[in-house]
């Protein structure tokens, strides 16, 4: 199954990058999950969690603190000004 | 005559402790150099995203704004320079601040009023021993700069480029800095950053592929808003992270040269008190000879 590639980069340095199944990110309009075949999209996110869900395993979460998201022929670049890697396994509660 | 050869000794001593403070101070650049390199490397997937977002945007998008557009409302025109804290480094600073004040004369020449803004200490002191008022200065950590300082440089000059032409609004920023070529070679730039042109890295399709069509969330114009202040601080990023690269590459340049330099003394000096030492024996043998020579006679 194709999977997404996913970048994530903050100014002083590229943070996570791999691929995923599935991105979801607080956009300015609400939280929006990307999937492979996502149309093309350029979005502006807000204060929120950015969750990347691999093919196994728990999702990586981070805290991120605005910026802008981009998906083209399922390359999702996640541009943040700050970032916060939020620990914790799959049991671990949700931070909100 | 043992005189000058106390003044050499003392020369070499004082010499060699310069020179292993040269050494050091080369050996803390070359150190430095490879995380500024580095932090070169690790801003460049961020300013790619960017340019790529910002390109899409232009491409598929009329909007205008204000960032992107010229000002006619004023002729006032801002000048970024990025030089240094500490000398040391050879002419790095000084053909910085020579490419400034050809960048000033000839906007001097177009009618512009130019106001200056400074980051390291020697272009602050330069400007300020010679009374030119700065519209705006950043002092310190001029050989590893944070993405904060870029962030407050870059949101001063974007107020003073949105701000009305009465209040201190200007129509133009341009940079000066300096180029991280290679290890040998770094060159003074000047870049005009506003208003935005965007050229670089504009992605041309391919024969048979058709550029996507992007939704822009939550409208283009928002989008725009949020990219192009990004857009230019991380263009300013960038320029502080080249100039704090070039800076350590002169440095140690400079510290070898000065290196050299006090080998140099040193070998000569060594000579010359071999000298004065081989001259001292000479005559206290001769005065002795010539003194037997006087008893024997």
């Amino acid at each position: 199954m194709a999977e997404l590639e996913v970048d994530i980069v903050a100014p002083d340095g590229k943070i996570w990058s791999g691929t995923a199944q599935q991105v979801s990110a607080p956009a300015a309009d609400g939280e929006i999950g990307i999937r492979v075949g996502h149309t093309p999209l350029l979005s502006v996110l807000r204060r929120g969690e950015l969750r990347v869900a691999g093919a196994g395993g728990a999702p990586k979460r981070w805290i991120v603190e605005g910026g802008f998201l981009s998906v083209d022929a399922d390359n999702v670049t996640v541009v943040v000004d700050s970032v916060e890697q939020v620990s914790g396994g799959p049991s671990a509660p949700t931070s909100h | 005559m043992a005189g000058s050869q106390r003044v050499y000794r003392q020369r070499i001593r004082s010499t060699q402790s310069l020179k292993k403070i040269f050494r050091a101070m080369e050996l803390i650049a070359a150190s430095r150099i490879g995380r500024a390199r580095e932090r070169v490397t690790a801003a460049t997937p961020y300013a790619r995203a960017i340019t790529r977002a910002v390109s899409a945007l232009a491409t598929h998008s009329t909007v205008s704004h204000p960032l992107l557009s010229e000002r006619t409302d004023t002729n006032r025109v801002a000048v970024l320079v990025i030089t240094s804290d500490r000398g040391m480094a050879g002419a790095y600073s000084a053909s910085v601040i020579r490419e400034t004040e050809r960048v000033v004369e000839r906007l001097e020449k177009a009618g512009k009023e130019v106001v200056l803004f400074a980051t390291g200490r020697r272009a602050v002191s330069y400007y300020t021993f010679r009374g030119r008022a700065l519209g705006g200065s950043w002092v310190g950590n001029s050989d590893a700069p944070t993405s904060e300082v870029a962030d407050e440089i870059a949101n001063t000059l974007l107020s003073a480029f949105e701000a009305d032409a009465d209040e201190g609004g200007v129509g133009e920023l341009h940079v000066v800095y300096t180029q991280f070529v290679n290890m040998v070679t770094q060159r003074p730039r000047v870049i005009r950053m506003l208003p935005l042109e965007v050229v670089e890295g504009v992605a041309e399709p391919g024969a048979n592929e058709v550029l996507p069509l992007y939704d822009f969330e939550p409208s283009p114009e928002e989008v725009l808003d949020a990219l192009l202040p990004r857009y230019v601080r991380s263009r300013i990023y960038s320029c502080l992270l080249q100039a704090a690269a070039s800076e350590l590459a002169s440095r140690q340049r400079a510290m070898h040269t000065a290196t050299e330099n006090a080998e140099d003394l040193i070998r000569m000096y060594t000579r010359l008190a071999n000298q004065a030492r081989q001259a001292e024996i000479t005559q206290e043998i001769s005065e002795i000879v010539s003194g037997a020579d006087a008893l024997a006679s």
